[in-house]
């Protein structure tokens, strides 16, 4: 009997431990091949960001040269009603964009998944626009909402509407841009969104269909609950993304009305890249990130309320 | 979808860290007065005569050629196609980078000691490259082969030198003159803007062109300083920056009736579209298309008149009207190395050879830039014959260097964020000049 249990645990033992040596084996593997990824990762985005932060706290002059200033830049921030203005703006333009967006490409991605005849090529299209470079949308987009010549006020004007000049009106500019965003990026989540429709056993709603439920009950019982892993993620995403939109912006609202519609970012952009001004822009964007990190804690905080995994 | 956590969180960290990087991607400034105005701006440059070179028997050699504008490459190709006839064993290789990326690259290329050999520069950034020691200075070469700078306007000679040294080749000069539109002139009978003009002519006959029924509209006010208020600030016997170098001459009475001689246009005499509208369509495409009788712009916009079929047709050009002085603003590019040049003695070579007036045919005949050096100017004037291009050559005689200082390069954008005001109707005049002179001045200490 002790022999018998001896011999047992040595035999567990030893393969104990062999598969300890595998692992480790195992491991070493794992970590060379996702090394080339993680050195890419330390150099271009953990680095930066450390090497941000340290700028932050500097003063630029002409070709890189920089001195220590402390907490010069953020004592500048926090007067400056340049900043306050572009924070309100950025929050304004979220604001809009993340409701409209989710709803949209939900209400896109349930019609696709009906399974419509031609369906392929609806996806397609919808997904066209978040392959095109921001900037030839941003282009293409200016010429559509010109005040004067644009094809929106022109087909306006069919219907009796006089247009406004979208992108040079202060109260219309960010609202365009919403609109010109949303329409981008709506076919992109709409695919993601997709997938986890797809991901819903249709068992689910054969029992339900039998026990006489309808379409109503269907998405709000079992579609919506069964799809929110997916629209968290889309709304963590979208929502990092809105925060620092800057492109289209930079890219259709012209000198006249950029006091309406100045972001965030569009603001590190001008005084890094056009007032040469690296140090404070390091320290605006520093503040961004700490927004952006406390609002995502914030919705990963919140999604046991709402997020249901099975 | 249990991934979709660690994906979010994941996706949370690298989306937040992306921004700060682009934090130090580079360390750039853009610079310089409107992109635009030089993108279009050709130059010709040409060298002092190919003094026989002692070059033949020396080693091969490459020397990189920064520039920026697209249509001018051919030129410079057949300048140095030419250029090699005489020094085969100089190659030169040019680096063509986009206007809008041009400064960019040109500040981190400095940072790192990486510029181009030989490369385009402006009035707005020359004083920073120079005065941060970026720039080789030709003094000692031009000694040495006698070199005659007289042959270039001594405004622009002096605009590239900076404490008394030279580090500039003049290449070209451009300066602003009245194109207008001789169709819309004959439609309504009105004889043509000539040298008798002044501005309450201009105005009295841009309201008789103006025509809000067909969106003709008489004289914009360009938003935007060198083919701007700049020209009218210096007509009100103004200046932008005095002799000292120490204030700039926005807040000064001149300095404000110049700008409000444009602002004026748009508000007062409505010949000209509001800012909000031609921040939408840019008057110079309204002029392209029959939209707009007069324009204020610059000389290089010669070759894309010329070239345009409507322009080509109705187009020509008078001087300025005057205010109390005829004037307008000269600048010019100029050709530069840079002062960690592997191959100065090569690159000094090549840039008498781009001052040269061979140099200066090739490019005058395109009719893309007004040639620096003198004689040049005779070929340009040919180049174009539809058009009065004299005008041009007569503005040069009573027009003001761009200012150039060593943070003139963010004028340009200090200049559009004060004015605006000015141009909608948002505040008067005289408080957004005086307003803008606070903040230039600022620069300058």
């Amino acid at each position: 009997m002790a022999m018998l249990s001896e011999t047992f645990r040595k035999r567990s033992a030893s393969r104990f431990a062999r598969s300890k040596r595998l692992a480790r084996i195992d491991y070493k593997w794992g970590y060379l091949m996702v090394a080339p990824l993680l050195a890419g990762l330390a150099v271009f985005f953990i680095w930066p960001v450390f090497r941000t932060f340290y700028f932050s706290m500097t003063d630029w002059g002409d070709f890189g040269s920089y001195v220590w200033s402390g907490g010069d830049n953020y004592r500048r921030l926090v007067r400056d009603p340049a900043v306050y203005r572009a924070f309100g703006h950025t929050f304004f333009y979220v604001a809009i964009y993340i409701p409209v967006l989710v709803a949209l490409s939900t209400f896109l991605a349930v019609l696709l998944n009906k399974g419509v005849r031609g369906s392929g090529v609806y996806r397609t299209l919808y997904f066209l626009p978040a392959v095109l470079m921001p900037a030839a949308v941003g282009l293409a987009w200016r010429w559509l909402l010109n005040g004067e010549f644009g094809l929106v006020n022109t087909l306006l004007k069919l219907v009796g509407i006089h247009g406004p000049g979208w992108l040079t009106e202060g109260r219309t500019a960010l609202p365009a841009i919403v609109l010109v965003a949303v329409w981008s990026m709506v076919g992109f989540q709409a695919m993601i969104l997709l997938s986890g429709l797809q991901g819903i056993p249709s068992a689910y709603y054969e029992a339900a269909r039998q026990e006489g439920a309808g379409g109503a009950t269907l998405f709000r019982r079992i579609t919506l609950p069964l799809l929110t892993p997916t629209l968290f993620f889309v709304s963590v995403t979208a929502l990092i993304q809105a925060f620092q939109v800057f492109d289209l912006i930079y890219m259709m609202i012209g000198q006249v009305a950029i006091d309406h519609a100045d972001t965030v970012v569009y603001l590190f952009y001008k005084q890094a890249f056009q007032l040469g001004a690296k140090g404070y822009a390091s320290a605006i964007v520093t503040a961004l990130f700490a927004v952006i990190l406390a609002i995502t804690a914030i919705q990963l905080r919140l999604q046991k309320r709402w997020v249901h995994y099975d | 979808m249990g991934k979709g956590i660690r994906w979010g969180q994941l996706t949370a960290v690298l989306a937040g860290s992306a921004i700060l990087l682009s934090a130090c991607g580079s360390n750039d400034k853009n610079g310089s007065p409107s992109p635009s105005a030089f993108a279009a701006s050709p130059s010709s440059s040409a060298s002092a005569a190919p003094s026989a070179s002692p070059s033949a028997s020396a080693e091969n050699v490459t020397i990189t050629y920064g520039l920026w504008d697209q249509v001018q490459q051919p030129a410079m190709e057949a300048i140095i196609a030419k250029f090699r006839e005489t020094h085969p064993n100089i190659e030169v290789k040019i680096e063509l980078t986009p206007w809008s990326e041009y400064w960019t690259k040109l500040d981190t290329a400095a940072t790192g000691g990486t510029l181009p050999d030989v490369f385009w520069m402006n009035g707005s950034s020359i004083v920073k490259f120079a005065a941060n020691g970026k720039l080789l200075a030709y003094d000692d070469y031009a000694t040495a082969d006698a070199f005659d700078w007289n042959v270039y306007p001594k405004s622009l000679v002096d605009m590239y030198s900076y404490k008394g040294k030279r580090y500039g080749m003049p290449k070209d000069y451009d300066t602003i003159g009245l194109w207008y539109n001789k169709a819309l002139f004959d439609a309504k009978k009105l004889p043509y803007p000539d040298d008798t003009w002044d501005w309450n002519k201009a105005v009295e006959v841009a309201k008789q062109l103006t025509d809000p029924a067909k969106g003709i509209w008489g004289l914009p006010a360009q938003f935007q300083g060198q083919i701007g208020f700049y020209n009218t600030i210096l007509e009100a016997g103004g200046y932008l920056l005095s002799p000292d170098g120490a204030k700039s001459g926005y807040g000064t009475p001149e300095g404000i009736r110049g700008i409000e001689l444009q602002t004026d246009l748009i508000l007062k005499h409505k010949v000209s579209p509001t800012l909000a509208q031609m921040t939408d369509t840019n008057p110079k495409d309204l002029f392209k298309s029959g939209k707009v009788a007069m324009l204020m712009d610059g000389s290089w916009n010669v070759k894309d008149f010329a070239t345009t079929e409507y322009t080509k047709a109705n187009a020509d050009v008078a001087v300025l009207p005057k205010d109390k002085v005829r004037s307008g603003i000269i600048h010019g590019l100029g050709n530069v190395a840079a002062a960690n040049t592997k191959h100065p003695k090569e690159a000094w070579e090549f840039l008498k050879f781009l001052g040269s007036k061979d140099a200066a045919e090739i490019q005058a005949k395109d009719g893309t830039a007004l040639p620096a050096v003198s004689g040049g100017e005779e070929l340009w004037l040919k180049s174009v014959p539809a058009f009065h291009l004299q005008a041009f050559v007569d503005m040069a005689k009573v027009s003001v260097q761009y200012p150039a200082t060593l943070h003139s390069d963010k004028w340009d954008g200090l200049e559009k964020e004060t004015l605006k005001s000015a141009y909608t109707g948002e505040s008067s005049a005289a408080d957004a000049a005086k307003l803008l002179g606070e903040k230039i001045d600022e620069t300058l200490k």
